[in-house]
């Protein structure tokens, strides 16, 4: 398969940034995404020229590493996939291909394809743990957890943190992934202790960090490549009420 | 409640309360509408009922706040959504995850706003302060203006354009405000779908009734 | 010179790890904020030491290439953690476990580190419930357990298929907790590029800023590696695309003993190669073979027909397929341990039975199993993992039998350490994949998660204060000192030579070369010739790589080629130390399996034979400098709460 590819490339986080055009030939379609752009990056040490620097790593679709808005969607075309999940069989041959960075002022660029999420960090920094020094928990049988909760706290806490849903808003809302952690939380016992402030402190970072605001568009649910539910952000607002009007 | 209202939660939060205080305004506005059907006397009654009683009198005035709210603070939220993504995507696909409605609330709520003055203007100051606009009676200022083509047509529009603004508010408040459990989420949905397709529908057949008698 | 001292405590095995912390020196509470220490790495042995170590009251400084400590690869871990609770009421106990770790192992680990991992495993679990991970549960709310990998007991505790993601998630939550704190330091998207000695004990590290590409210097009272293993080596490998070695390679060329490189693991369940440009393996979890059955087709007529398109694998009657696994090993069929299994494939593969274009992949077959069980417990068990199959090779695994190849997976070899974790450089550390002392040969499923969790939750802030203690007035560590200046100028050096080589070739290119060699050579089936073969056209690599290869782009920006020069540097070297301790140990234990050394005769004709008389030491090397040979050192193994036995799965 063959491919015309416009890929944003920009030196560094000051530098202006424009597309560029790339044609990559002879792809096979069991080819993945990111597999398809090393073809490419080969070609340009080939040519001597400075690589697309994309973030990658487990290709497996399970580290959260890799990003990419992809004809106009994050992690490309087809649902609940990463990009690094995405095969060149999900396009058509001699298809031109727009590859941008995932875009919101939280997460500035680094270089070219690759930005900054550590806003994500900081907002699970500023709560989503639960405070138990190594050592001190009890044995673990001790805590009961219905099974339904359990799965449900999972299904939450399957969310691996790459800001497809910050990438998608409209507004670059962060409420999927913060709602994902407290929602965890707020379906376990041991979340319980630290409720309330947990969900104040997580909102108010993630405030802090220029995130927009939540619409209720559903449009992080779509593209959420582990399909992480609105549901959790419900569950959030729900948490969010009640530690605000319920008094300590 | 100052630290509420500065976070982005908090502020949704207002959005959806001041939203469902809208949505029963609707409702209770579509109500004494309806009764410009049964006639004269019928509709006459019910505005006169608007004019003096106590508690509505008094809720005029929450209703205005809630609107003032509801405008500012939803501008006030467009603003900072959109001045977080300075650069734009230079290819997108938004209807790929998301309704038509849903991304332009914005764009629905300015257009009702602008329609609301315009209704304001030619209903409820009329109404109110200019003695009927020079009518006899309310209902001979209402049927009148239904008249209008252009009048008609800008009504119908608007109520179209409200309908999609609620066929996601609607659902939307439920959402802000934690409402929306799985388990009644869709009854929700389709309750808000409804809704919108009642007052659009409503407040539109009312206009074009007296268009075409 | 440096001796290997193991410094086991004394005691009977059970009470050592008693002994040793009843008997340890302390550092007050007080004084371990005057005490500073570097981690590499924020996976699950990091990331929990970096939490522990901060709760403790030292200063942690954790230092990663990926841009969050969240994306470290033990993220992509599926089955599950082991831990000796016997909630399932089978017996289980800690000896069992110690028992089935070492035997897993081939005995060749060190028979006190397994008996403290196996006591320390419940503790694990309690420690991760508390954190909110969500384990999967019975009705009644306890927790969950599978058998997993062969084993006799349940004893596996997992979150659906990604426990490694919950897991991590748990450590990483802990060390988050710190960072608030203030306690924990993390400097994402750094790359540690060499340890700094002063006065003979690892005082600090020079990293690699990798978004403004410059070399920075960190100074500590320790530094802890924990960068997991080296299984890029082979170039496809189920590890993370920048996995590397570089933090455990630069420590072995400065002093820090590298412990039985050639013990690494292939794992048996991976969706087979498809094509020129594929850049990694994908790992489906071993559970999978708890219900799938494992075949080739018994007839070549078959295979062709099957691999030209004519034949489906469903259409082969049940008395034409060879269930090779239960066929040779009816004990244990399909759940014969990792090694066992991959050579099984390899062997039947290298026969021509293989099943896809490549004539490399073997079947997994679910019919029976969705006959017995019904799709949907199937679906419930495995799910995700069918999902994962089926986005990958397009191709629906309910009705299809499943592809499947083995592929680097695991290092049980890395830097070597003693009973406290440090490697023979004082104040270094290794935990987790990157140390080799507790998997002996070869790795049991669900044990690579125990270990990584318990040398970072329990074991290194246990053992840490007996060094530092020492340290309470020595006062921060200065890195302007000339051993600081030396380390960042080399460091810079080596950057300078790899930009100045201006070659025609990309670094990949001498990856997946390197990675060809190491596969065919050094990977399931070992023998003399083919090691001589591969040290020789390693060196010959190496050398035509300082010679040829291109760096694109500029030192002081965000540049992955040169990351992954650097890296690959490190691999042209590490894979010949690789190569070397294959070559030396003339014997098949665990998964490193010499095809001069089987089974002659008997039942198990063919099978590996192990030489306990010859090889029952842990082959620790020693660099000895650039262009020389490195120097063995032996650590006799002992085993006497364990009989030994050769490893029969009939």
């Amino acid at each position: 398969m063959d491919f015309t590819l416009k890929i944003w490339r920009q030196e560094n986080a000051n530098a202006q940034g424009s597309m560029k055009e790339y044609k990559v030939t002879d792809i096979d379609a069991d080819t993945s995404f990111l597999e398809m752009l090393d073809v490419l990056n080969q070609q340009l040490v080939d040519k001597n020229e400075d690589v697309i620097s994309f973030d990658n790593d487990c290709r497996e679709g399970v580290c959260g590493t890799c990003s990419l808005y992809i004809n106009g969607e994050a992690h490309g075309p087809k649902k609940l996939v990463t990009t690094c999940q995405l095969y060149m069989r999900s396009f058509t041959d001699g298809q031109t291909i727009y590859v941008e960075p995932f875009r919101a002022n939280a997460f500035p660029i680094v270089k070219d394809l690759v930005v900054d999420r550590s806003a994500f960090d900081r907002i699970q920094q500023a709560g989503g743990y639960t405070s138990f020094n190594t050592g001190s928990a009890p044995e673990a049988n001790n805590i009961l957890i219905p099974k339904e909760a359990a799965a449900e706290a999972f299904d939450a806490a399957e969310c691996i943190g790459c800001g497809a849903c910050v990438a998608t808003c409209k507004n670059s809302s962060a409420m999927l992934f913060v709602s994902a952690k407290v929602s965890q939380f707020a379906y376990l016992p041991q979340g319980q202790v630290e409720a309330a402030e947990r969900v104040m402190n997580m909102v108010a970072q993630m405030d802090a960090e220029g995130f927009g605001n939540c619409t209720n568009t559903g449009a992080c649910e779509v593209e959420c490549p582990k399909g992480i539910s609105l549901e959790n952000i419900t569950r959030m607002n729900r948490e969010f009420l009640k530690a605000t009007l319920v008094p300590k | 409640m100052n630290k509420f209202l500065s976070t982005s939660i908090g502020r949704k939060v207002i959005m959806a309360i001041t939203g469902f205080f809208l949505i029963t305004f609707l409702l209770v506005h579509l109500g004494i509408n309806l009764s410009l059907f049964w006639g004269k006397e019928a509709f006459n009654g019910a505005s006169e009922f608007m004019a003096t009683n106590g508690v509505i009198q008094v809720m005029q005035y929450v209703l205005a706040a809630g609107f003032i709210m509801h405008i500012l603070l939803g501008i006030r939220l467009e603003l900072k959504n959109r001045a977080s993504r300075s650069v734009k995507y230079v290819m997108n696909k938004p209807s790929e995850n998301a309704s038509l409605a849903s991304r332009n609330m914005i764009i629905t709520g300015i257009l009702v706003l602008l329609f609301l003055i315009l209704h304001l203007k030619d209903f409820f100051v009329q109404l109110k302060f200019n003695a009927k606009g020079g009518f006899d009676t309310d209902y001979d200022l209402v049927t009148a203006l239904f008249k209008s083509p252009l009048y008609t047509a800008l009504y119908v529009l608007a109520f179209v354009l409200l309908g999609i603004h609620l066929s996601h508010g609607f659902q939307s408040a439920f959402q802000s405000t934690g409402a929306n459990y799985n388990k009644f989420k869709a009854c929700i949905k389709n309750t808000g779908i409804a809704f919108s397709i009642l007052i659009a529908v409503g407040f539109s057949s009312i206009a074009l009734y007296f268009f075409f008698i | 010179m440096t001796t290997l001292n193991s410094k086991i405590p004394e005691g009977p095995i059970d009470k050592k790890w008693e002994n040793y912390k009843a008997h340890t020196t302390l550092v007050n509470p007080s004084n371990r904020r005057k005490l500073d220490v570097i981690i590499i790495g924020t996976g699950l042995a990091g990331g929990a030491a970096a939490a522990t170590l901060g709760e403790a009251g030292y200063n942690v400084k954790v230092f990663y290439y990926q841009d969050s400590p969240r994306r470290a690869h033990s993220i992509a871990a599926q089955g599950g953690i082991n831990a000796s609770k016997n909630y399932q009421n089978d017996n289980d106990s800690d000896y069992r476990l110690f028992y089935d770790t070492v035997k897993g192992g081939d005995y060749r680990g060190r028979e006190e580190n397994v008996y403290r991992l196996a006591q320390l495993s419940g503790n694990i679990i309690d420690q991760c419930v508390a954190q909110g991970v969500p384990f999967a549960r019975e009705y009644g709310g306890t927790l969950a357990n599978r058998s997993f990998g062969g084993a006799q007991v349940s004893r596996t505790f997992y979150a659906s298929g990604a426990t490694g993601q919950q897991l991590l998630l748990g450590a990483y939550s802990s060390m988050n907790r710190q960072i608030k704190a203030g306690k924990v330091k993390s400097y994402n998207r750094h790359e540690m590029l060499d340890v700094v000695i002063v006065g003979g004990k690892a005082r600090g590290i020079i990293a690699r800023n990798l978004v403004t590409g410059a070399i920075e210097r960190f100074g500590a009272h320790a530094v802890v590696i924990a960068s997991g293993g080296y299984g890029n080596v082979f170039y496809l490998s189920t590890n993370a695309m920048n996995c590397n070695a570089t933090a455990a390679w630069k420590i072995y060329k400065k002093g820090a003993f590298f412990a039985n490189p050639c013990y690494t693991q292939i794992h048996p369940t991976c969706i087979p190669v498809s094509g020129e440009n594929q850049s990694k393996l994908t790992l489906m979890s071993e559970s999978l073979r708890n219900d799938g059955r494992i075949w080739v087709p018994k007839n070549l007529e078959d295979v062709k027909a099957i691999r030209e398109g004519k034949l489906k694998p469903t259409e082969i009657a049940p008395e034409n397929r060879d269930y090779y696994l239960e066929r040779r090993y009816p004990a244990f069929g399909n759940l014969v341990p990792r090694d066992v299994a991959s050579r099984a494939a390899k062997e039947r593969c290298d026969a021509g039975f293989g099943v896809n274009k490549t004539g490399y992949a073997v079947y997994l077959d679910f019919a029976d199993a969705i006959k017995r069980l019904g799709e949907n417990t199937v679906k419930e068990r495995y799910g995700n993992l069918f999902d994962m199959y089926q986005n990958i090779m397009g191709d629906n695994p309910y009705v299809t039998p499943m592809m499947i190849y083995p592929a680097s997976h695991y290092a049980m070899g890395g830097t070597w350490v003693d009973y406290e974790t440090m490697t023979t450089v004082p104040g270094l550390y290794a935990i987790g994949e990157a140390n080799f002392s507790d998997h002996g040969a070869n790795r049991l499923g669900a044990s690579s998660l125990m270990q990584c969790l318990c040398d970072g939750y329990f074991v290194l802030p246990a053992t840490i204060s007996n060094y530092l203690n020492q340290d309470i007035h020595t006062g921060p560590i200065k890195t302007d000192s000339a051993e600081f200046e030396k380390a960042e100028a080399d460091v810079k050096g080596l950057i300078d030579k790899l930009f100045a080589i201006k070659g025609t070739k990309s670094v990949d290119h001498f990856h997946k070369k390197l990675g060809k060699i190491m596969w065919d050579k050094v990977g399931l089936a070992r023998n003399e010739k083919g090691l001589n073969e591969a040290i020789a056209e390693i060196k010959a690599i190496r050398a035509e790589f300082w010679k040829d290869v291109r760096v694109t782009g500029k030192p002081d920006q965000f540049n992955n080629e040169l990351e992954k020069a650097i890296r690959v540097a490190d691999f042209l070297e590490l894979g010949e130390l690789l190569a070397i301790d294959a070559l030396n140990r003339k014997e098949s234990c665990g998964a490193h399996y010499r095809e001069e050394s089987v089974e002659p005769e008997g039942p198990q004709k063919g099978e590996a034979k192990r030489n306990d008389k010859d090889f029952m030491y842990v082959a620790a090397w020693e660099y000895m400098g650039e262009g020389k040979e490195p120097k063995l050192h032996k650590e006799d193994l002992k085993f006497e709460a364990i009989e030994l036995k050769q490893r029969n799965y009939k």
